[in-house]
């Protein structure tokens, strides 16, 4: 809400500059988004009066000007061709510092100058020049500018939390303001209209609930073509309200300045009776913001015989709508409880000022006195007759008596504050307040819809005895041993760090199309209210958003990068879902940074596959499996078993994916789940053996086809005596064996826990393998 | 016998002569071989009385003593001539560029979050997670923002379904927490939260930590006291000053936002409050037997402000210069 400081200070006279104001507010819970003063800094610009102008000798375009400013006449070259002899004009004296320029005595063409006439863009108070400014003629010479024209005042704008709707208004912060600082207030008149016709407008309020409180008059003969007072103008400018026509204007001006939204109907394009009702299903409104919408059974509105002619507490129709024409209104100020009115203009996305404040709470109290308020004004203003008010009452909320105890306070609180301090905070804040043993029964006053328990009246205690006030206990230790910090992702991603890799952090959501095709999610969980098209749907694989990074990076000259990136993957459908916490990483370009020490050569699977098997001390068995992801080459693809269990994928990025994203090179991906590379498992030690293990190489022709994993397994699972560790050392394809064949070698470690091996054991058990290979995988032992 | 007078002097000659140790182990066999000068004067010993025996004995074994010594000098110099010359041969510009492996990071919001989770470790809090698709339950309802409350228009929810949200923030992790623990009770909840909302100071995702604190007498007066602490050292400013304001969270009450002191004013760095007791009754604890407070922290303000970082967008373009700085 924004608004004019002089405004504020017109209902209460507190001794405070504008920053100690702000600086209060903002500390008792009213927080100032902004505060400045009102138009550019100048001085030394006063009011003066061209009393005599003649051409300029030596320029056609320039006058001389003889300009009286109250204690002297100063003769003034000027350029404006509004110049003319009787205009009271805005003068800047030989001195003045104007936003653009500051005055000096001049010679222009020869012409001593001893000062400026000035535009409004000149005073930095408008953005285009329309000549010089013209003054009101009742202005006295010499007058200082900002004085004549009230530029002396801040403009301050509040940002309000949505408990404290008894701040939406200028009164309303007076109030505040008033029992913060305690200064007095100066109260606004409500002077009781007297009746001046006979005619009035029936009212059935059918939603009594809803509409609690409902009052309206007619007001005949009046002129909406008037103008409306200066002073009004120049308020609700300064409140950013635009002014549209006089009886609008002061609907709007009742609104900010008591916080009640009113709103008025053209009374000849009324029917007989005014009835408050829900709408019927499928009603249509025009609103005044000429929307056409269709209303549903929870909207209420107010109708007449023939429909509905406002969505109550929203807006207003077009069909009922006051114009410069009309001459007879209807003005309505009604109480309408905050649950009906709240989320329509979200729903309907029309926020006004009025379903602002009516969803938050408006003080049912002051409805009959906003109504003779806004009369006084417009009859002041448009002139007019007035009629006798319509009033439907029904049963108001009700403010119940809290029961502070003065213990619960001190208690949640930490300090103690005193029953004397309790009780003067609370009248100051228009609380009825009452004493009891325990501490006092409090009621809250009609304008105040955010106190229902006792922690709110320990909020408002605490507001203005001051935050500042209650001392910090610095945490003591509770010696209660913690397990150890979840540090066991940290070690997963120290572990990818350490080679190299770097830690990203990407959306969640993903453009659907990558979600179906690139992570094979046919019924991806979509948002209903994407930010944008490209990030509509939850992800299901970290995939989709590493290849945009690496296309990001791409095209910032980078050749090479390993990233990778821990987060929730999410799964189901758009009604029944779960979330996987999973490891990603993806690695492009050469597999060392350029360097003059190792040959660079591009990173390949098995480069994948070590930092994979970095991120856990257990065994992962990569398998060619069925069901290879559609973002996998389904020649460089493996799944990832952990004790039997499919945990992930690792691959290269399939061609047509790396043609998609226009990749030079492909990079290699993978994906785990966290909660398997997590889990514990009990650590036993194993006795270190005396007996040195002994070491043979066989080296074996294979089919090309032949799985090396498979060829361990079976060794493995075949239990030769003595076999420690048999590991592959070397792969060899080409000349001296043959097409579609592999020569593969490795070296066998034998050893016994309790003797030395003998030849004869060690070569027997080297025997039992190379039968086992030539059998099971028609391998040739080479010699 | 021959005379032995000069042998040493001899040796020495000869032994200096020689440039590698197969020469001088030539060298060594004239003298010390089997038929060498001194094996055979030894050798000759026998054809001596018994009386001229042990004198000439004694006199041959200093000479021996002697060109044996002048043999291990001369050996120890060649050594340390091999030595010198493949110490120089093997000499390299050591200042040359390593073998260039390279090391990865941590991403800034992550090495924040470690932090954030470490220094309120130390003062007896744990770590809790939960769902990020959250129900409109747990994200509003049970904190006290029921439908249609005009605190779901400061959230800017995305939505799953008409009953599932991507959560807003991690407070519904504290209503999980509760309904599965008893007080008393420490925990903070680190993690992604989601708002619609896109410039260069809001993110869709960001990162917040939501902390807990219920027990019997955990006052308004502890909070203070813990996010001072907290702030101070996150930020290593003893001098920090740190400033509650009042405020409004459906969740809390009484409510305050943060504000440290930041350049020449205040910056808001966060929310908090004494638990709602709404809350605690959704969740059946009792508030005349237990109170507390709770707070939130944005993690990705909280890195810019040690780092520098001015636009929240570089947290999540991923940008490989912008992740290199933080090793």
């Amino acid at each position: 809400m924004q608004f004019s400081e002089n405004w504020l200070r017109s209902y209460v006279n507190t001794s405070f500059d504008s920053d100690a104001l702000n600086h209060v507010m903002i500390m008792a819970g009213l927080d100032v988004d902004d505060s400045h003063p009102l138009g550019a800094s100048f001085k030394d610009v006063v009011v003066g009066e061209v009393v005599a102008i003649k051409k300029h000798p030596d320029a056609d375009r320039l006058q001389v000007c003889e300009v009286n400013v109250g204690f002297k006449t100063l003769q003034i070259v000027c350029g404006a061709s509004n110049a003319r002899q009787g205009i009271k004009v805005a003068c800047a004296l030989v001195g003045a510092q104007l936003p653009s320029i500051d005055i000096k005595e001049a010679k222009v063409r020869g012409v001593e100058s001893f000062g400026m006439l000035c535009s409004l863009k000149e005073l930095g108070l408008a953005e285009e020049d329309n000549g010089i400014l013209e003054l009101n003629n009742n202005l006295k010479n010499g007058t200082d500018l900002r004085t004549a024209l009230d530029l002396n005042d801040q403009i301050t704008t509040l940002k309000l939390t949505p408990n404290r709707s008894d701040c939406l208004s200028l009164w309303g912060v007076a109030r505040e303001v008033s029992a913060i600082s305690k200064a007095k207030l100066t109260p606004i008149h409500y002077e009781v209209n007297p009746i001046k016709h006979t005619e009035k407008k029936s009212v059935s309020v059918e939603e009594v609930s809803a509409c609690p409180r409902y009052c309206g008059r007619i007001i005949k003969n009046v002129d909406n073509t008037k103008k409306l007072p200066e002073w009004m103008v120049k308020r609700l400018e300064r409140s950013n309200i635009k002014t549209i026509s006089p009886i609008v204007d002061i609907t709007n001006y009742v609104l900010l300045e008591i916080g009640q939204p009113l709103h008025a109907f053209d009374n000849d394009k009324l029917q007989v009776n005014v009835i408050v009702r829900y709408a019927k299903p499928k009603e249509i409104i025009h609103l005044l913001n000429d929307t056409k919408i269709e209303l549903s059974k929870k909207d209420l509105v107010i109708a007449d015989e023939k429909g509905a002619l406002a969505l109550a507490g929203v807006m207003g129709g077009m069909s009922s709508s006051v114009s410069e024409h009309s001459k007879t209104i209807f003005l309505e100020s009604a109480f309408f409880d905050p649950i009906v009115i709240a989320g329509k203009a979200r729903l309907y996305n029309i926020s006004t000022d009025s379903s602002y404040r009516f969803e938050r709470g408006v003080d049912f109290s002051n409805t009959r006195e906003a109504l003779e308020r806004a009369t006084s004004l417009i009859i002041e203003c448009c002139g007019g007759e007035a009629g006798e008010i319509t009033e439907i009452l029904n049963k108001l909320p009700v403010r119940n008596e809290i029961h502070l105890r003065l213990k619960k306070l001190n208690a949640i609180l930490g300090i103690e504050v005193s029953a004397k301090d309790v009780e003067d905070i609370l009248s100051q804040l228009g609380f009825e307040v009452n004493k009891t043993i325990e501490g006092f029964k409090v009621t809250p006053p009609s304008y105040r819809f955010d106190i229902a328990i006792e922690e709110d009246l320990i909020e408002e205690v605490v507001r203005l005895y001051g935050y500042d006030k209650i001392p910090s206990h610095h945490p003591m230790s509770n010696h209660t041993i913690l397990p150890s910090l979840g540090m066991a992702q940290h070690k997963l991603k120290e572990a990818l760090v350490s080679r190299g890799f770097f830690e990203v952090v990407t959306y969640s959501f993903i453009e659907d199309d990558i979600e179906k095709a690139l992570h094979d999610n046919h019924h991806p969980i979509q948002l209903q209210n994407p930010i944008a098209s490209q990030m509509s749907t939850m992800r299901s694989s970290l995939w989709g958003s590493h290849l945009e990074v690496l296309n990001y990076n791409l095209n910032r000259q980078v050749s090479r990068l390993n990233i990778f990136e821990i987060a929730q993957t999410f799964h189901g459908s758009q009604k029944d879902f779960s979330e996987i916490e999973v490891i990603a990483g993806l690695s492009y370009g050469s597999f060392l940074p350029e360097q003059w020490a190792d040959k660079i050569r591009d990173v390949d699977f098995y480069d994948m596959k070590a930092h994979v098997e970095q991120l856990t001390s257990k065994t992962l068995t990569f398998k060619r499996s069925e069901n290879i992801p559609s973002a996998l080459h389904p020649g460089q693809a493996a799944e990832i078993f952990l004790e039997h269990q499919s945990i992930g994928w690792i691959g290269k990025l399939h061609p047509k994916w790396q043609q998609h994203f226009s990749l030079p090179k492909a990079p290699f991906l993978f994906e785990l789940k966290v909660e398997a590379l997590l889990k514990k498992t009990s650590f036993t030690y194993e006795e270190i053996s005396k007996f040195l293990p002994v070491r043979r190489d066989i080296a074996v022709i294979v089919d090309e086809s032949v799985e090396v994993d498979r060829i361990l397994s079976s060794v493995y699972a075949a239990k030769i005596p003595f076999l420690k560790e048999m590991v592959l050392f070397d792969v060899y394809h080409g000349k001296g064996i043959g097409e579609s064949k592999k020569s593969i070698a490795f070296l066998i470690l034998m050893q016994d826990t309790s003797k030395t091996l003998v030849d004869s054991e060690v070569d027997s058990s080297v025997l039992k393998i190379v039968k086992l290979l030539e059998k099971q995988f028609d391998a040739l032992l080479r010699n | 016998m021959n005379n032995l007078d000069h042998t040493i002097e001899e040796a020495r000659k000869e032994f200096d002569q020689c440039q590698s140790v197969t020469d001088l182990d030539q060298a060594k066999a004239k003298y010390l071989g089997k038929s060498g000068v001194l094996t055979q004067a030894l050798k000759s010993l026998g054809e001596l009385s018994n009386e001229e025996r042990p004198k000439a004995g004694a006199k041959i074994n200093i000479v021996k003593q002697g060109v044996e010594a002048a043999l291990e000098e001369r050996r120890d110099a060649i050594q340390n001539q091999i030595q010198a010359k493949q110490l120089a041969e093997e000499s390299l510009d050591v200042t040359l560029p390593s073998r260039k492996e390279d090391r990865g990071s941590l991403h800034p919001v992550t090495q924040t979050l470690y932090r954030i989770e470490s220094l309120f470790h130390s003062i007896g809090f744990s770590v809790a997670h939960g769902p990020q698709i959250e129900s409109d339950f747990y994200n509003f309802t049970a904190l006290n923002i029921p439908e249609s409350h005009p605190a779901r228009a400061m959230h800017d929810t995305f939505y799953i379904n008409e009953s599932y949200v991507l959560r807003t923030h991690t407070s519904p992790v504290q209503i999980r927490h509760l309904e599965k623990n008893k007080p008393p009770l420490k925990i903070i909840s680190p993690g992604r939260v989601y708002r619609v909302d896109s410039d260069a100071t809001h993110s869709p995702m960001f990162h917040q930590v939501e902390g807990l604190w219920v027990d019997q007498h955990v006052s308004f007066a502890d909070l203070k006291g813990v996010i001072e602490d907290f702030l101070q050292n996150f930020f290593e400013n003893a001098d920090l000053k740190v400033r509650f304001r009042p405020s409004y969270f459906p969740f809390t009450e009484p409510s305050a936002e943060i504000d440290m002191s930041w350049k020449d004013g205040w910056l808001e760095i966060g929310g908090c409050g004494m638990v709602h007791p709404a809350v605690f009754k959704h969740v059946s604890i009792d508030a005349n037997q237990y109170q507390g407070f709770a707070f939130g922290l944005g993690v990705e303000r909280l890195t810019m402000l040690r780092s520098g970082v001015q636009d929240l967008r570089h947290f999540f373009n991923n940008d490989l210069r912008f992740l290199q700085q933080f090793i």
